[in-house]
């Protein structure tokens, strides 16, 4: 079977699938990052290919996400784009009259305005922890609740206890409050998920329209009380797309195939067992401004001292970059 | 304290502020020294020592001023301002904080000629007290005529760029175009030399002007469009990725916003004539403006507007409030992106790729299909 891979690699987890010819989605994986983006990929690749049912040809790679420079070196990529238009594209392939897509995810959350199936605006808020999942994560923790009950709990809720705060810090110490004074759980729990779906409104999606068919995904996308809090503040109705965990990784398998398509180039891709390489990371300063930046450079280890230099990256200037002119030129 | 006749003096750097105060303290006699670069060090030196809510650019120039002063400098200049903007206080606020650190250097606040042009003269008159005033303003004048020739030639490379066939060709043009006009001193010099500084940067260069380029205006808070320092080098950036810069004000707009002959910037008629619809009075520093470029580039017909303002800065936060309405009306995409000290690239450098993605899709929808991916693209 012909197919297309892509990869997600964000701070917090990891996502790969793989597309068949028809853009279905045969296999995929979703995991914790923990810090190791290379790591992660390699794991990634090999729990893919294990569930795959008949071998696949992959034509095309796909990678994205804040690590995507370094994947695309490893995996040997053909398509490195950035994870709006790969959030933007998925939506599309799924829903293809959505209007608007809300993701949040455990690092980051955006929201993106579609028109006529282009994107004509987006935001990405990387900064306030508050408005992305890692905020009831955090919660989650403080009550002893998993997170991933939390959706459950927020069901059962008649409504959700008025959670204080645009910023984490209040919003827990109000949290506390709540519990003390003998909230409900569940009304703390679905409070929670409104406080996060008001501190995205608010922030992020602010000055944006808000237009129907709506499209929610990424990783918070599991908690449906999620779900329920953006259908009540936006009185519309939002889908969630069946694939709303990897969607970074679907639309970069897209972008892929599209740029493949109108190329006889063949791809990059260095196998699922790229994993079978070692790879030695290692960093020095550069002296040659007073910026002195700290430059960190990833080898492929092939006997010699310093290995094959396959990336480079860290500098204010552009001074060292590496990235493989290969795929810049695809 | 320094004598005023040998004193030497330093100022912020800003765009290319240190090409036309070299060339005029020359003229003057005046002994300076240049602040270095600025670096991320620049910044978290003048982080360090600025109050937390005060603007970037007070902070990333107080760096320059400590960088300076440690590097011989005993005399700061720096421009004074007036209206609702904290600009007016910069100087101010950073002379108390310089006296605070225990630096015994003399301030030179240079007020605006709106704010009374005989003091406006007598400043200059601090600096070169050797020299006449009638001398001294003509030499200013002089100089300042050269600086617009800098700009020119600056806004000549953000054009360029993005056509050039060898990647830093343009760049490189650059520096040479400034170094050939440099050594002008009359009037006619400076004519001739910046023609043929233009020239040299069209003509030195290898370049394909049939390349399907994007085009990109770049508007808001002065200071972040003129200091690559704080904006990542954004024009840079931009220009290596085909696409063609323009921007709403060089150093010599800011300098004199009320002169003719802007390079980028716009008079106060045209500034209304353009905001007016949406925002009918000024707001202090660069708000109305951004708004009057933003629906001129529309015009212009560009493809997209980046809007570039420090964080918690009160008139760009006014146009950022009232863009998107902007945006929506026109039909223009725009990115606002909002620095402070904490800002990192990686995360300026996604916005700016997804937003060229958005502009080259809608211009492939524009023309009847559907690609998200400019021909030739596989990665950034
Ligand atoms: S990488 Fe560039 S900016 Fe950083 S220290 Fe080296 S020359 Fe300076
Ligand atoms: S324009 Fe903005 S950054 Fe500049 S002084 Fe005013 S508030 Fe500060």
């Amino acid at each position: 079977m012909d197919g297309y891979l892509g990869i997600d690699v964000g701070s917090v987890s990891t996502n790969l699938v793989v597309l068949d010819e028809n853009e279905e989605v045969v296999a995929k994986i979703y995991r914790r990052t923990q810090g190791k983006p290379i790591e992660a990929v390699q794991a990634g690749l090999t729990e893919l290919e294990d569930l795959l049912t008949e071998p696949v040809n992959v034509l095309g790679v796909g990678a994205t996400g804040s690590a995507r420079h370094l994947t695309g070196v490893v995996v040997g990529a053909d398509a490195v784009r950035n994870e709006i238009t790969a959030h933007a594209m998925a939506a599309r392939h799924a829903q293809p009259d959505v209007r608007t897509v809300l993701e949040i995810g455990g690092q980051d959350s955006k929201v993106i305005v579609l028109q006529d199936g282009i994107p004509i605006d987006f935001a990405m808020n990387t900064v306030c922890a508050a408005g992305t999942g890692s905020f009831l994560d955090h919660q989650s923790s403080r009550l002893g609740i998993p997170i991933e009950e939390f959706g459950g709990i927020a069901m059962t809720a008649e409504r959700g206890s008025q959670i204080a705060g645009r910023c984490g810090v209040f919003a827990e110490s109000d949290m506390i409050h709540k519990q003390q004074v003998g909230h409900p759980t569940n009304e703390i729990v679905y409070g929670l998920c409104q406080a996060l779906v008001r501190n995205y409104l608010n922030n992020l999606a602010k000055g944006k329209d808000i237009l129907a068919p709506i499209v929610f995904q990424g990783g918070v996308a599991a908690n449906e009380g999620m779900k329920r809090a953006f259908e009540e503040a936006l009185e519309q109705e939002v889908t969630i797309p069946e694939h709303f965990n990897v969607m970074g990784a679907i639309g970069s398998a897209l972008l892929a195939k599209r740029i493949m398509s109108r190329t006889d180039n063949t791809t990059h891709f260095k196998g699922f067992h790229s994993a079978d390489f070692e790879y030695k990371t290692s960093s020095f300063g550069c002296a040659a401004c007073a910026n002195s930046c700290e430059i960190i450079q990833i080898a492929q280890e092939d006997g010699s001292e310093k290995g094959d230099v396959l990336a480079r990256w860290g500098g204010r200037c552009d001074k060292w970059d590496l990235a493989p002119t290969s795929i810049t030129q695809a | 304290m320094a004598k005023p006749s040998e004193r030497v003096i330093t100022i912020p750097r800003m765009g290319t502020l240190q090409l036309m105060l070299e060339d005029m303290f020359a003229r003057l006699d005046v002994k300076y020294i240049m602040p270095p670069p600025s670096t991320a060090k620049t910044l978290e030196v003048g982080v360090r020592h600025s109050p937390e809510f005060s603007c970037l650019p007070l902070k990333v120039t107080l760096g320059n001023f400590i960088e300076a002063i440690e590097a011989g400098a005993d005399t700061c200049l720096m421009a004074g301002g007036c209206g609702p903007c904290r600009f007016g206080y910069y100087a101010q606020v950073q002379k108390e904080i310089t006296k605070d650190l225990g630096y015994d250097v003399d301030w030179i606040v240079l007020e605006p000629p709106k704010k009374g042009f005989i003091s406006f003269l007598r400043t200059f008159k601090k600096m070169a007290p050797h020299r006449s005033i009638r001398y001294i303003w003509r030499q200013v004048l002089i100089s300042f005529e050269k600086a617009r020739h800098y700009d020119s030639i600056e806004k000549r490379l953000l054009h360029n760029r993005a056509y050039e066939l060898e990647v830093g060709a343009s760049e490189k043009a650059y520096t040479e175009a400034i170094d050939i006009l440099r050594p002008a001193v009359s009037k006619e010099e400076i004519a001739e030399l910046a023609e043929v500084a233009l020239k040299h940067m069209d003509e030195s260069v290898a370049m394909d002007k049939t390349k399907d380029v994007l085009k990109v205006g770049i508007v808001g808070e002065f200071f972040m469009l003129l200091e690559p320092v704080v904006n990542f080098d954004i024009e840079k950036w931009l220009g290596e990725r085909g696409v063609m810069v323009d921007r709403a004000v060089y150093t010599t707009d800011w300098i004199a916003p009320s002169l003719a002959n802007q390079v980028g910037g716009l008079s106060k008629e045209e500034v209304s004539k353009y905001a007016d619809k949406y925002l009918s009075h000024t707001v202090g520093g660069d708000g109305q403006q951004t708004i009057a470029h933003t629906v001129l580039y529309v015009e212009e017909g560009f493809d997209g507007i980046v809007h570039l303002m420090p964080f918690t800065c009160m008139p760009e936060t006014i146009a950022k409030s009232i863009l998107p309405k902007v945006s929506k009306d026109l039909d223009i995409p725009l990115l606002t992106l909002v620095v402070d000290e904490q800002t990192g690239k990686a995360g300026f450098i996604t916005r700016l790729e997804a937003m060229l993605d958005m502009m080259w899709a809608r211009r492939a929808a524009k023309a009847g299909h559907d690609d998200w991916i400019p021909a030739g693209a596989g990665t950034h």
